[in-house]
């Protein structure tokens, strides 16, 4: 079943005082299934927290649709699975950390006694089950960013949806939220966090969808993704004479002597036939053949930079 | 319902920590007790001073604490962004409103109590002083708080309206020329007939209808001076505060239904 569907969606804002038209989101399509890490990634100002705000129902898009378990945007009722982390949070800072989450809690209509399970919980999964009794003004920018994911998690739901959840987090901060997100796809949620942070996307996300200046670029598994692109083809061979390798003109340009092997970089399948009869010519042992594939941030820049 | 008493109690406490809260009933309290050295100026009436006097500082504190956290009632939580957390969960936009509303009014009542509690002490403690029964003093103060309190709940729905859509600053611009002109509706009519037929007279008229007639909150002067006011009266006014409050609710409700939070 797809969790979070969305056709079309754009939205437009007016800026200024001349109300010149800004796009911010241009028809969007978007299909994230039941279960999977769904990660959203795009350069600052991209449009991935509008479409956030879109598919809470915080705005209204100008054109589309987009729906969350079947349900149209902006109905009450299917936000009681929903958890939602907004980026960079502010919070009630005179509330403590208990209160702040016992108040969540009361939102979603949870028993007095289930509030204070999973509060006790929650505070012990983001690392600040010391902090219960502080309020929030005292909190540091990480601790806010846990206890905004906390409170995100009040209602056990069933969809997770996170803009930047890593920000302002220090690399065992982050490297924990990974593993809570991680822990939440092990329990059968779906998770739908944006980032701009390409190595969290990497390790953590089924699928992505790379939206530049409001459009979505690409979309599908990040192996899918990079697959088809590989940039070039590299060959390891060892025992080669690297003066006679010189002599041959079409090596030109593409080795690099690393040790005792010669490293030849082929910059097309089809030549891989002609770059290994050399090898064999100079008497050469091939140790390796591997095919070098982008990787997602060279991907993304160059998604990035084909827009400007 | 324990969404909306969630949404209320929060706000509640929010201005219960909130130290302009109690800087406001400091300030009030010393007023109505340095109302009793006022009193000692004149010769006789020194508990008519202390209600006037009294009575004038629960409503003008009161009025304050209604604009001053009013206006930040929505305003805030989207400047603050924390209108992002809390309408991500199930709850509707028009409940989030009126949640904040009850919380602020709870806020305001727990105010008054504690305010008309000092003014009924300085009554008390000047009567020991002159040697007359403390349980002497003027019951009918409650009934020209009350209706003080009603004037609030109008200005506090007013000050929700306007930071439903503009900013805290704008929005306390707005509330306290309400307030204002509210108080002077009467003229408004009156100049209204003046200028019939102009557009002035149109706008002046339009004014007069729309805007609150809060001058009939006010019977501190009936209180004070020992004249009666009927059951009638305050039914009716109750009545009229009532209707204003739902109308301005509706339109707080219509505005920040269509609002985007950017």
């Amino acid at each position: 079943m797809a969790v979070i569907q969305a056709a079309g969606l754009t939205k437009e804002f007016r800026l200024g005082f001349r109300r010149t038209k800004a796009l911010a989101v241009d028809q969007l399509d978007l299909e994230v299934q039941e279960g999977e890490i769904f990660g959203f990634l795009g350069p600052n100002g991209a449009g991935k927290t509008t479409t956030l705000k879109m598919l809470m129902g915080f705005i209204r898009p100008t054109s589309g649709k987009a729906w969350l378990f079947g349900e149209e945007i902006g109905e009450v009722r299917v936000r009681q699975q929903i958890g939602f982390l907004p980026e960079s949070p502010y919070f009630y800072d005179y509330l403590t950390a208990t209160e702040f989450l016992a108040f969540y809690g009361r939102l979603f209509g949870l028993r007095r006694d289930v509030i204070n399970e999973r509060t006790a919980l929650l505070l012990k999964q983001v690392g600040l089950e010391s902090s219960g009794r502080l309020q929030l003004r005292k909190f540091s920018k990480g601790m806010l960013q846990r206890i905004g994911i906390a409170q995100a998690l009040i209602n056990d739901p069933q969809l997770v949806i996170l803009d930047e959840p890593m920000s302002g987090l220090d690399p065992i901060g982050r490297k924990e939220v990974r593993d809570l997100i991680l822990q939440l796809k092990e329990r059968g949620k779906t998770v739908f966090f944006s980032s701009h942070i390409i190595p969290d996307v990497e390790m953590l996300c089924d699928r992505v969808g790379i939206l530049v200046r409001g459009r979505l670029h690409d979309i599908g598994r990040l192996s899918e993704i990079l697959e088809t692109r590989v940039k070039y083809i590299e060959i390891v061979a060892a025992r080669i004479d690297h003066d006679a390798a010189r002599r041959v003109d079409y090596l030109a340009g593409k080795t690099t002597a690393t040790g005792n092997n010669l490293l030849i970089r082929v910059p097309q399948e089809e030549e891989v036939e002609q770059a290994l009869a050399i090898v064999k010519e100079l008497k050469g042992k091939l140790i390796s053949v591997l095919p070098v594939k982008e990787t997602l941030e060279e991907h993304f820049i160059r998604e990035a930079q084909k827009e400007r | 319902m324990m969404k909306l008493t969630a949404i209320a109690y929060n706000t509640f406490k929010e201005a219960v920590r909130d130290k302009i809260l109690y800087n406001l009933l400091m300030f009030a309290l010393l007023m109505i007790g340095g109302s009793i050295l006022l009193a000692t100026l004149t010769v006789g009436e020194q508990s008519k001073i202390i209600m006037d006097f009294g009575l004038a500082s629960i409503d003008l504190f009161g009025v304050l604490i209604a604009i001053f956290l009013g206006i930040g009632l929505v305003s805030k939580e989207i400047e603050k962004r924390t209108v992002y957390t809390v309408l991500s969960k199930p709850i509707g936009r028009p409940q989030f409103l009126l949640g904040k509303y009850a919380g602020l009014l709870l806020t305001l009542l727990v105010n008054s109590v504690i305010m008309t509690a000092g003014l009924y002490l300085v009554l008390m403690l000047n009567q020991a002083r002159w040697g007359h029964s403390i349980w002497s003093v003027e019951p009918r103060l409650i009934e020209a708080v009350y209706l003080i309190y009603l004037e609030l709940m109008i200005l506090t729905a007013v000050a929700l309206m306007f930071s439903t859509f503009t900013t805290s600053t704008l929005a306390a611009i707005f509330s306290l020329s309400v307030y204002v002109i509210g108080h002077v509706s009467g003229d408004l009519m009156a100049m209204s007939e003046k200028f019939s037929g102009d557009a002035l007279g149109y706008l002046l008229k339009g004014l007069y209808y729309t805007l609150p007639n809060l001058g009939q909150f006010d019977i501190k002067g009936q209180i004070v001076h020992g004249i009666p006011v009927t059951p009638a009266y305050f039914f009716l006014t109750s009545c009229y505060a009532l209707v204003y409050i739902i109308f301005l609710f509706v339109v707080a409700t219509m505005i920040f239904q269509r609002r985007d939070f950017k």
